[in-house]
């Protein structure tokens, strides 16, 4: 059954932003929830920053460009889109929208200011990117922002790792020194306005593992410091527990080991004194390796946030991997 | 996949520290591959081996950085204790502060007047703490200064650094470029074009389009901020003889012979889809690849056993106990009654089907660059905290 405190979390969310540390699968995270809210009926957009063609890598199709392309069609009407956003066609949409910029446009793309810009000048590129998250996150069918129904019910960022995700996230922040008027700095307001409300949350991936769960921790802190709604830590890759009780107990006795070869034996298999050895080691670092997630998990519980669990995928998402994650996601209430 | 050859080519990570001709050893990989831990298992593993080592890392995990005696971030290389120095070696380890760095080089070019004056210049601030690529391009510099240094001292005859931790490995080689690029490109020259003897001139040919441009970029990020661009292009400008020039030198380090590239990967598809675009750019650099780490490997060590046979013993276990021969107190033979033994089989065949995937996997890259050395790393149970884990990762890069 799904936590009360998940639902809370959950419920008033339009904007899903997925962080975590390099490594702990953000990316298949990001486009498993983004799955499992489209199959639920939901018009969403999974869109992604970095331009690593993360998405067109997880559903297998040919590379992002500047648009909104369908990846998915539930059979319950929803739809999953996807976007990779880049900094340069951010900026010249923006350009042209605000300013009907005609000539200057490729006045300031010839001379090198486009990609100044978008490249160097500090947080514009950041103000870019989340903006055109925001233009997403906002359009409605009408003729105008604000006029008609929103275009999406929910959107899925694919967000820098942890390490960089408040600087990311903190647009307001980054450009307030070197923006002090203009468009810039009014953009960066509304889009810290959205990213503080309600319906923005933030998830944490991670993996049962030292340096993830303390990134994790970290990142709880900092987001929480800088008022961002924290939405759901998501525990990726849990394995199972292939041992009972009463084999652990078990691997713990002085004879575990004549126990195991007279098993073998009994069943015809040839053990060798390295196949013993080697068994009864397996089963004893799975319970170092048990006691180590177990540890982690309690960490991360401590927290105090909605927790979601991730089976470890065998084959990876190749093959149905990502409709399975989707699955265990509604499974545990994301809706 | 039924089986998985070895690679044809075993990476020889002894052999690469014991190369007096190898002063630098650059790790890279995509994030969360253990790059960090593999630097400082390299370094440490050199050191012992009587080299004389400098590891640089940029991000490690603080309880890695605490093995490494690394309590502070201070942008100077600090003696490890307790290394094992009868071989001669010594180790130093240090983390880079990015912004103390580029302090460091205004400072060091530029008078203090003007040196006080870019360091308080906001557009410097950000760019020196923020920029995207200003990790990368510092990385190097410090690689440039540590370089310079182990020459002119001859405190150290080995430098491994570590690379930052970006989704792509291949941003370590492009981002100081592009910065550097930038910082000399044409936007900032035409910008900082007035502050120049003749800039009038200069300026004059391309007016009509600079005006239009900085007036249509003042409108847009603010007035404030173009002045205080030009106050800082034009006050790096008048410094020293071009970013990219900079980059250029450093760059040019990574193709010297005597420097060695590792690059590091985890037994998954991404991570040695990474590997492969890494170790492709460097053979169209010219840049020298010593091999591939592959980290975090399933161990099997009851191999002799395969998946299939484990899980058939498991299966006439079950049977055997379903049957009720020996209820629940044992077997003729002394045996469990199956139970604890038949879930050792099952885990088993888990762990080394999951091996035989990443076999798969590995094979897949060794097949498509045969040319790379390739060695292993088991996965530990728990993360590397000290010295002792950091020697056991180096015995299993020897290995």
């Amino acid at each position: 059954m799904p936590s009360p405190a998940l639902i809370r979390s959950l419920a008033e969310a339009r904007l899903h932003v997925v962080t975590g540390k390099g490594g702990t699968g953000k990316t298949t995270v990001a486009a498993a929830l983004a799955l499992a809210l489209a199959s639920q009926g939901k018009r969403v957009l999974l869109a992604e920053v970095e331009g690593r063609q993360g998405i067109s890598q997880t559903f297998d199709v040919p590379p992002l460009g500047d648009d909104e392309v369908q990846l998915v069609r539930d059979p319950s009407g929803g739809e999953l889109w996807g976007l990779s956003v880049d900094a340069k066609p951010a900026l010249l949409e923006y350009l042209q929208t605000f300013y009907k910029l005609g000539r200057a446009g490729a006045a300031l793309e010839k001379v090198g200011a486009i990609d100044f810009a978008t490249t160097i000048a500090p947080g514009v590129r950041d103000v870019l990117l989340i903006g055109k998250v925001y233009e997403a996150a906002g359009r409605t069918a009408g003729p105008k922002r604000g006029q008609g129904a929103l275009v999406y019910d929910a959107v899925v960022l694919d967000a820098p790792p942890t390490g960089r995700a408040v600087r990311f996230l903190n647009v307001n922040n980054e450009v307030a020194d070197i923006a002090k008027v203009g468009p810039i700095k009014g953009q960066a307001e509304s889009i810290t306005r959205m990213l503080r409300a309600r319906s923005t949350v933030v998830h944490i991936v991670t993996l049962l593992e030292e340096m993830p769960v303390q990134e994790t921790l970290d990142a709880i802190e900092e987001l929480s410091a800088a008022r961002f709604g924290l939405g759901c830590v998501i525990v990726n890759q849990e394995r199972a527990a292939l041992l009972s009780e009463d084999a652990i107990d078990a691997l713990g006795a002085d004879d575990i080991e004549e126990t195991v070869r007279a098993d073998l034996v009994s069943v015809g298999v040839r053990a060798t004194g390295p196949m013993v050895k080697g068994l009864v080691a397996e089963g004893r670092a799975h319970l170092e390796r048990l006691d180590l997630e177990a540890e982690m998990r309690g960490e991360i519980l401590a927290q105090g946030l909605p927790v979601l669990h991730l089976p470890a995928l065998p084959d990876g998402i190749e093959g149905g991997g990502l409709a399975i994650l989707a699955e265990a996601l509604e499974g545990q209430g994301v809706a | 996949m039924a089986t998985a050859s070895k690679p044809l080519r075993t990476f020889d990570v002894d052999a690469l520290i014991a190369d007096p001709g190898v002063g630098i050893v650059v790790c890279c990989g995509s994030g969360g591959v253990g790059k960090t831990t593999t630097a400082a298992a390299l370094g440490l593993r050199a050191a012992e081996a009587g080299r004389k080592v400098v590891v640089l890392t940029i991000d490690p995990a603080r309880r890695l950085a605490q093995s490494l005696g690394l309590t502070e971030l201070d942008n100077t290389p600090r003696p490890v204790t307790e290394v094992d120095g009868s071989r001669g070696g010594s180790l130093d380890a240090m983390m880079l502060d990015m912004k103390r760095t580029f302090d460091d080089v205004v400072e060091a070019h530029a008078t203090p007047e003007k040196a006080a004056q870019i360091l308080a210049n906001p557009f410097y601030q950000a760019v020196s703490s923020s920029f995207a690529g200003t990790q990368e391009y510092m990385a190097m510099e410090k690689l440039g200064q540590l370089r310079a240094e182990a020459d002119r001292t001859g405190a150290w005859d080995l430098i491994v650094v570590d690379t930052p931790p970006s989704r792509s490995a291949l941003d370590f080689l492009d981002a100081p470029a592009r910065l550097g690029s930038f910082l000399d490109g044409r936007f900032i020259r035409l910008l900082a074009a007035p502050a120049r003897a003749g800039g009038r001139a200069y300026l004059k040919v391309f007016s009509a389009g600079v005006t239009l441009a900085t007036n249509t970029m003042g409108k847009i990020l603010g007035g404030q901020m173009l002045t205080d661009v030009q106050t800082f292009v034009a006050a790096l400008d008048t410094m020293f003889g071009g970013f990219r020039e900079r980059a250029d030198v450093t760059y040019a380090l990574l193709k010297e012979d005597t420097t060695a590239f590792v690059v590091v990967a985890a037994p998954e598809r991404d991570a040695l889809r990474e590997a492969a675009y890494f170790v492709e750019r460097l053979r169209q650099e010219g840049m020298p690849l010593a091999g591939l780490v592959v980290n975090r490997v399933q161990a099997v060590p009851a191999a002799t056993l395969t998946a299939s046979r484990a899980s058939a013993a498991a299966e006439q276990l079950d049977e055997a106990a379903a049957g009720g021969s020996g209820g629940e107190g044992g077997t003729a033979g002394g045996g469990s009654g199956g139970g604890v033994t038949e879930e050792l089989l099952r885990l088993h065949a888990e762990i080394a089907a999951s091996a035989e995937r990443q076999r798969a996997l590995v094979s897949r890259f060794t097949t498509a660059h045969p040319r790379t050395a390739v060695t292993e790393v088991p996965a530990a149970a728990t993360d590397v905290h000290d010295l002792a884990g950091l020697r056991a990762i180096g015995d299993a890069l020897g290995a």
